[in-house]
């Protein structure tokens, strides 16, 4: 089996994002940037079934500017094979990037496409699905467990009502949640040799694919700031605040 | 325990200002020579912090086209000021009085941590290979006792230090030469100095712990290209210290304070001076409409050459302020530490090409640019041990008139974490409520830093002795970690009204001021599992 696993480069999550101060967006420069957090899962999840003998190559895929390349750099010291960077500048939508992994599909051919169930900066959670459609393949999103079987896959998904478990045929899409494992360090001889691995550069342009993006962004804000709370003397005062003030009871 | 070992000409501890400019130069000298870089942050920059107002002398050495290689050095120095604060008042001291090493109108306003970035760009293209995120924890001798390498920090260990399922060991990592450019007090630095005996017949180090903030201020307070400088309010005459506030690009305010380590009363708190001196009325309506959108703090050289260790080692070196190059009365230490990693390449290239001693770094270091003006400089910061007047005084006459040419030289007499007097012969300090607009929490301002380390992982400031802060410091000094601590890393809590001395490892930003000032020297500062700590953007 060979597996696709899409990552992606966004803010880390330790930062404090800021917003710009024209609202146009928020700021990036000398910002840390790492790879998106269920992405990492997405990518242990790839290495782990190869190291159980039931794949035999990993290619990790990035869509982004320049230095989008570090996050399959990463992927490639724990374990991913080769990689591929389809280079595209400034903002690009779900659907543009489905649209090119689709692309890298037809290509690449591989049985299973792994990726983060959705992306920490704008919380999109679309990529996985529209890439579904567009490959008309089974999908399993929020994936929490993974069993290979010969031909199918057993996935256990986390849902609103609690844990659902559903068999996808493959090839089949994975998007990949935070409880799925535990990421492995990069290790220093991992990155060292990860150096030598290929990276294939493709120009989103070459793929003859419109990746403007179809969403007008009119402006981006801070959320309001919290109030401060208040204490109360006793439980009536709470009652009486709750049904009177906040109109809650 | 096997470890993976890798050979390299050269290994270099700590993608500064310092480490950046050595592996360039010996890149330039030598393209064919094996030079890894190691650095603990995240990534290179995310623990640089600095003021900062660049002499760009070092740098016009090392790249003469920085411009057209776009380093990001772009806002010029247009106009100087320097205050004496008063509670209420202030009084402005006309620049053409001040020393020359003060004046900064050749000099830019620059973030310490983007020029990193850009250097570490330009260190790669020029194939030095550099790893963040991979803290050098241990120095690695050989037999004869000369220094092998360093090993990095093993990863995935829980806070007992037992193996968690995601164990990874540390590598080791052996070069010809190992160059330890970790900054002030750089905890391998530190065992090098003691195990080699290197600060032998010097004066003891002398540290600042420094602060800063970035706001972005309104256009209508800023004045791009204005550096200013303060002394006075809200310190005591005892105690050496002073602000800066840099008018940068972007309408924002590079804002900062730095108090000497050798304070003596165990009740300040140097956080909050810095939150107070905000408040005073010059500084107050700059800052009013505005926004502060960074924070930080780090431990600073103040020594000079007379506490500056020897700098070379059977295998190794310790350059910038590793050893401690800061330039005190010029407030400035990248330049330096920059020559100092440079100078080191040269020698370096000696010593491997005609297998000379490393005792070579000391004579090109002694005939350098850098020791002339720390041999100008080195009698500014003892004189301030009279107090401010005093220092002024002698200052304006030992710099202005004699240009640091004074035939004798005044020693540092104490090491910083003896200078603390007994709790309850100092007067207590009543620090304001911070107003959440123009003062702050500790809480709040560490988290503008970004700072995380794994959970679940060693303690990574280790207490020779874990009583000792109940027992005898919170008696005799009021346990003072919990003021100077920058981060609110140290807080003694009751229980039952039993005090209780509680270690916040996760929010520790790297300063090392525990390290230095805690009384008994019971801190030790050592490396958290690697990428933790702060993630400074333009600092």
């Amino acid at each position: 089996m060979k597996i696709l696993v899409a990552v992606k480069r966004v803010i880390d999550y330790n930062v404090q994002v800021r917003v710009k101060e024209d609202n146009s967006g928020v700021v990036t420069d000398n910002v840390k940037m790492s790879t998106n957090p269920p992405d990492d899962n997405a990518v242990e999840e790839a290495v782990k079934i190869k190291e159980s003998g039931k794949a035999k190559e990993i290619v990790a895929i990035t869509v982004g500017e320049e230095k989008a390349q570090e996050t399959v750099r990463k992927a490639l010291a724990v374990g991913a094979d080769r990689g591929i960077h389809v280079k595209v500048d400034g903002m690009i939508e779900p659907l543009a990037v489905s649209k090119i992994l689709q692309k890298i599909v037809d290509k690449e051919k591989p049985d299973l496409v792994f990726m983060g169930k959705q992306a920490i900066d704008d919380d999109c959670n679309q990529t996985g699905q529209m890439l579904a459609a567009l490959l008309n393949w089974p999908q399993a999103t929020f994936a929490s467990k993974i069993e290979v079987k010969d031909k199918t896959l057993e996935v256990t998904r986390e849902v609103d009502e609690g844990l659902e478990t559903i068999e996808v045929n493959v090839p089949a899409i994975i998007t990949c949640d935070l409880r799925l494992n535990e990421p492995r360090y990069a290790s220093l001889p991992n990155i060292m040799k990860a150096k030598k691995k290929p990276i294939e550069q493709i120009n989103a342009a070459d793929l003859g694919i419109d990746t403007k993006p179809r969403i007008d962004q009119i402006k981006v804000e801070e959320p309001p700031k919290r109030k401060a709370g208040i204490k109360v003397a006793n439980v009536e005062e709470l009652v009486q605040k709750l049904k009177n003030e906040a109109k809650v009871i | 325990m096997s470890r993976e070992v890798m050979e390299y000409d050269v290994v270099i501890v700590g993608g500064g200002p310092s480490g950046l400019s050595t592996a360039i130069k010996l890149k330039q000298l030598n393209p064919d020579i094996n030079v890894c870089l190691l650095e603990k942050a995240s990534e290179i920059g995310a623990h640089i912090l600095s003021g900062n107002v660049f002499e760009t002398r070092a740098l016009d050495e090392l790249f003469p086209n920085w411009k057209e290689l776009k380093a990001p050095i772009q806002t010029k120095v247009s106009k100087e000021k320097f205050l004496f604060l008063g509670k209420e008042k202030s009084l402005s001291w006309p620049t053409w009085l001040l020393p020359k090493v003060q004046q900064n109108h050749k000099n830019y306003i620059i973030s310490l941590a983007n020029l990193c970035r850009w250097l570490a760009e330009q260190a790669e293209a020029l194939g030095v290979e550099i790893f963040p995120g991979f803290p050098a924890s241990e120095i690695l001798y050989n037999d004869d006792g000369s220094v092998k390498g360093v090993a990095t920090q093993d990863m995935g260990l829980d806070k007992e230090g037992n193996k968690k399922d995601s164990f990874e060991p540390g590598m080791e990592l052996h070069a010809k030469v190992t160059v330890f450019a970790e900054g002030c007090r750089g905890h391998l630095g530190k065992e090098l100095i003691k195990k080699f005996d290197l600060s032998k017949g010097k004066d003891p180090q002398q540290y600042g712990i420094g602060f800063k903030e970035i706001w972005e201020v309104n256009e209508k307070n800023h004045e791009e290209g204005l550096v200013m400088h303060t002394a006075g309010w809200p310190l005591d005459k005892n105690t050496y210290g002073g602000s800066f506030v840099y008018h940068a690009q972007n309408k924002q305010v590079y804002l900062g304070y730095v108090i000497g380590l050798d304070y003596q009363n165990p009740h300040l708190s140097p956080f909050d001076e810095f939150q107070r001196f905000k408040t005073h009325t010059a500084i107050k309506k700059m800052l009013e409409g505005g926004k502060r959108i960074s924070y930080g703090a780090r431990a600073l050289i103040e020594g000079g050459l007379q506490s500056l260790p020897k700098m070379y080692m059977p295998g190794a070196l310790l350059i910038g302020c590793d050893a401690g190059t800061l330039n005190m009365p010029k407030i400035k230490g990248s330049h330096t530490a920059m020559k100092s990693g440079m100078i080191a390449a040269e020698a370096i290239i000696d010593h491997i090409k005609e297998s000379k001693n490393l005792s070579v770094y000391e004579e090109k270091f002694n005939n350098s640019w850098v020791y002339k003006e720390l041999h100008k400089a080195r009698n500014v910061k003892p004189s301030f041990s009279w107090g401010l007047i005093l220092g002024i005084i002698f200052t304006g006459i030992d710099q202005i008139l004699f240009r640091g040419k004074l035939p004798f030289t005044l020693r540092h007499k104490h090491a910083d974490h003896e200078t603390l007097k007994m709790a309850d012969k100092m007067p207590k300090i009543d620090y304001p409520k911070p107003d959440n607009i123009i003062t702050f929490d500790k809480t709040s301002s560490v988290y503008l830093t970004g700072t995380n380390h794994t959970d679940n992982q060693p303690v990574h400031l280790k207490l020779k002795d874990p009583e000792l802060p109940i027992k005898y410091t919170l008696d005799k000094y009021d346990e003072p970690a919990q003021r100077y601590c920058p981060a609110g890393v140290y807080e003694v809590q009751y229980e039952n009204d039993l005090p209780k001395f509680v270690i916040n490892s996760q929010n520790c930003i790297h300063c090392k001021t525990c390290d230095i000032k805690e009384p008994s020297q019971n801190i030790t500062w050592v490396t958290p599992e690697g990428g933790g700590g702060p993630k400074y953007g333009n600092m």
